[in-house]
């Protein structure tokens, strides 16, 4: 009687707990498919595959937003962007910001954040003023340096006018406009590649750090060839943020220069913005997004395949 | 069959429940939903005080205020318009853009509420003002203010570098006194190049006292090789040829509006090309950094100076004409509010104000002098060019923009400017 079942149960067992693992691969991920999937695909399609496709369609007529696009263009939007030189200059000073931030930014933030996780009095104080200007919304950024740049009634008008000499207007220069917000930019980011830098500064083992000193290496030795090849993936990804922020740029620009003066300071985004949006060019501003689409995807996927392989 | 039968039954449910929903449609309220720009705190309660009268009058409907700032009702206005709640009223500066708009079917003509009892309304206002608001046989908005921008002066500043402001009739003249003025040490002009428009004023009359009207609208109609014919490439020399003299103040290429304003207000800068209002003391007040600005019989004001050998002249004005929009959508009480609110009591409250209106009656509210001299050269202007950002459309306009800064600070020659703008005309 006992014996049966469960010879029986151990024959079965084997057979049974493969059909049911099967069974529940199945039959549990569709309750989980069902429930889940459509919420996220709904908005997925209605907010980005759409909006995407739409955009594309779009970018083929020369069309002012109201009713339906009729007039079809062809490539002549794709081809005006190009021919466009305050395009060009958006593209410079996106590729501009890029290279400020590698050269100048990510350097400034990794050894800022390798002075403040020292165990030194007031680092952690340092740590939130220097993350300070990253809480602040864009807008407030821009609109406050605006304000500093000024050289009549701001910060910068009265250290020169203290000295007795007039003052120079740089975001009224077209020479100097993309230098100044190119400052700010790294005022108000380098906190957050700080931060970045602070999180993968702390999670370094300390032991291979005290065995380098052991060995006698110095400090520059020790930031070198210890601290900086295990930070790798962390630079790698600080760069990423630095690219595609780059690529975003927009609400700083708008009330520190409105991407003027001559387009100087224009960015992809401001471009879209300023040519396709205030001008009622919805084909021509569409043909700009799928531009710069095109530039984000590429820069990402290739940047992510290539640097941030291993990470 | 079922499902036949359940729409069958969701109709006539539908059905009823409209004509109930119609049946009290005639008692409930109706709202006026009124799309407006203004920041300025005196003509806000103005606006108020006007909604709320006709609410008074009218029991039953609402008169509700929406607020967008400038730049923002401009991006925003075509999906608003397209949506499900549109605004009843809004503002227009005319031109090409109400052109635009009126092609959509998105907003309503005025001709059947004007010429209602024998045209009552249409005879309130003056033709020229209709006739700026008219595309293709239509009248699209009601005008209710006009302008016209000339050039402002410091009579002191103008003293001390010894030059007669009411002597200024010709180009020559004026870019005489541009030199004086710099000679003597004194910034002579204050200009807005960051919102770029101000600068575009330059452009267009240059371009006009060049043209004429009948080049102008030439131009506009693509003959003669349109905004690259002769008279607007030596429009755009005389304008690089100012900015050459470097007259403008310290920083002017990233100058807004409303910082380029107290630099006159402020007697940093010897002349404001600029619009009508800009020496009354309300104006004088609210743009000064002292918060007073400049004593009224401080300022005077010339036209803006006809060039020797155009075809252009002195009565020939450039200037803004505003009105309010009506859309399809709105209920049918807006044209009878839009009337109330261009009547000419309820006129003379925003003409009090500072504003000059295009209405036959309202001008005996004008009491600032400045204002008075002003509404008298428009009496007499034989040609009235709306600005030519808004004439031309978006796209067009924002490229004359462009180019005048790109010209008048030497980034681009007449020449490629003229083309730049015809290339976009012509598209």
């Amino acid at each position: 009687m006992s014996t049966v079942p469960i010879a029986s149960d151990r024959v079965a067992a084997p057979a049974l707990a493969r059909r049911r693992s099967s069974a529940i691969g199945a039959q549990g991920k569709w309750p989980v498919l069902i429930l889940f999937l459509p919420p996220a695909l709904l908005l997925f399609t209605v907010f980005v595959f759409l909006p995407m496709g739409e955009a594309a369609w779009y970018s083929l007529y020369n069309w002012n937003g109201y009713s339906l696009p009729t007039q079809w263009v062809g490539l002549k939007n794709f081809e005006l962007i190009f021919k466009n030189a305050a395009f060009r200059t958006a593209l410079v000073n996106n590729g501009l910001i890029i290279v400020i931030s590698i050269c100048i930014q990510v350097p400034l933030a990794m050894w800022l954040a390798t002075m403040v996780t020292k165990p030194i009095r007031g680092a952690v104080a340092f740590r939130l003023i220097f993350f300070l200007p990253y809480i602040l919304a864009d807008v407030a950024a821009g609109l406050i340096w605006r304000f500093v740049y000024d050289g009549q009634f701001g910060l910068v008008g009265s250290i020169w006018h203290a000295f007795g000499v007039d003052a120079p207007f740089w975001l009224a220069d077209k020479n100097t406009a993309m230098a100044a917000v190119l400052g700010v930019i790294v005022w108000k980011y380098f906190g957050f590649h700080m931060m970045l830098f602070i999180a993968g500064l702390q999670a370094i083992d300390r032991e291979v750090l005290e065995a380098a000193e052991i060995d006698g290496a110095t400090g520059w030795q020790k930031f070198r060839l210890v601290t900086l090849p295990m930070l790798g993936s962390t630079v790698r990804l600080s760069l990423f943020f630095a690219v595609v922020g780059s690529l975003q740029l927009f609400d700083m620009i708008m009330p520190l220069t409105g991407a003027g003066p001559l387009n100087a300071t224009q960015t992809m985004v401001t471009f879209l913005y300023t040519f396709g949006v205030m001008r009622m060019q919805v084909g021509f501003g569409s043909a700009v997004g799928v531009v710069l689409f095109v530039i984000c995807v590429t820069l990402a996927f290739s940047y992510r395949r290539i640097f941030m392989r291993n990470d | 069959m079922r499902y036949v039968h359940l729409t069958r039954r969701a109709i006539l449910a539908l059905g009823a429940s409209l004509l109930v929903m119609g049946a009290s449609s005639a008692f409930a309220d109706s709202t006026i939903k009124w799309l407006h720009l203004e920041t300025n705190p005196a003509r806000l309660a103005a606006m108020q005080d006007v909604a709320k009268a006709y609410e008074t009058a009218h029991p039953g409907v609402k008169v509700e205020l929406q607020f967008l700032e400038n730049e923002a009702f401009k991006a925003k206005l075509p999906t608003l318009l397209q949506s499900d709640d549109p605004p009843s009223l809004f503002y227009t500066w005319g031109g090409g853009v109400l052109k635009e708009q009126s092609q959509t079917g998105k907003i309503r003509a005025l001709d059947a509420a004007l010429d209602a009892n024998n045209g009552e309304w249409r005879n309130e206002l003056s033709q020229g003002a209709i006739s700026a608001m008219t595309f293709d046989g239509k009248v699209w908005a009601a005008p209710f203010k006009s302008g016209v921008v000339s050039f402002w002066y410091n009579k002191e500043l103008f003293k001390k570098a010894g030059v007669d402001g009411t002597a200024i009739h010709t180009w020559t003249d004026f870019t005489g006194a541009v030199q004086k003025l710099k000679d003597a040490g004194v910034t002579p002009l204050a200009c807005g190049g960051g919102d770029k428009w101000p600068i575009h004023f330059y452009w267009s009359y240059l371009s006009m006292r060049e043209a004429g009207q009948a080049g102008f609208d030439a131009a506009k109609a693509g003959q003669n090789g349109g905004f690259t014919a002769e008279p607007f490439i030596k429009a755009g020399q005389l304008l690089a040829d100012l900015g050459k003299m470097n007259p403008c103040q310290d920083g002017w290429q990233g100058a807004t509006w409303p910082e380029t304003v107290p630099v006159f207000d402020d007697g940093r800068a010897a002349m404001l090309l600029g619009f009508e209002n800009m020496a009354t003391p309300t104006s004088q007040a609210s743009n000064a950094t002292d918060g007073k600005g400049l004593a009224q019989d401080n300022i005077g004001r010339f036209p803006f100076p006809t060039i020797e050998g155009g075809a252009g002249t002195i009565t020939e004005d450039f200037g803004g004409i505003n009105g309010w929009v009506v859309t399809a959508a709105a209920p049918p009480e807006t044209e009878d509010f839009v009337k109330f609110l261009t009547n000419a009591a309820n006129e003379s409250k925003f003409v009090a104000l500072g504003d000059l209106p295009v209405i036959k009656g309202a001008d005996g509210a004008i009491t600032d002098p400045t204002l008075k001299d002003v509404a008298n050269q428009m009496a007499k202007a034989t040609w009235h060019q709306n600005y030519v950002d808004q004439d031309l459309g978006p796209n067009v306009g924002r490229v004359v923009n462009d180019m005048s800064v790109a010209i008048f600070s030497g980034e681009v020659s007449p020449q490629d400017g003229s083309q730049q703008i015809e290339d976009a005309h012509s598209m």
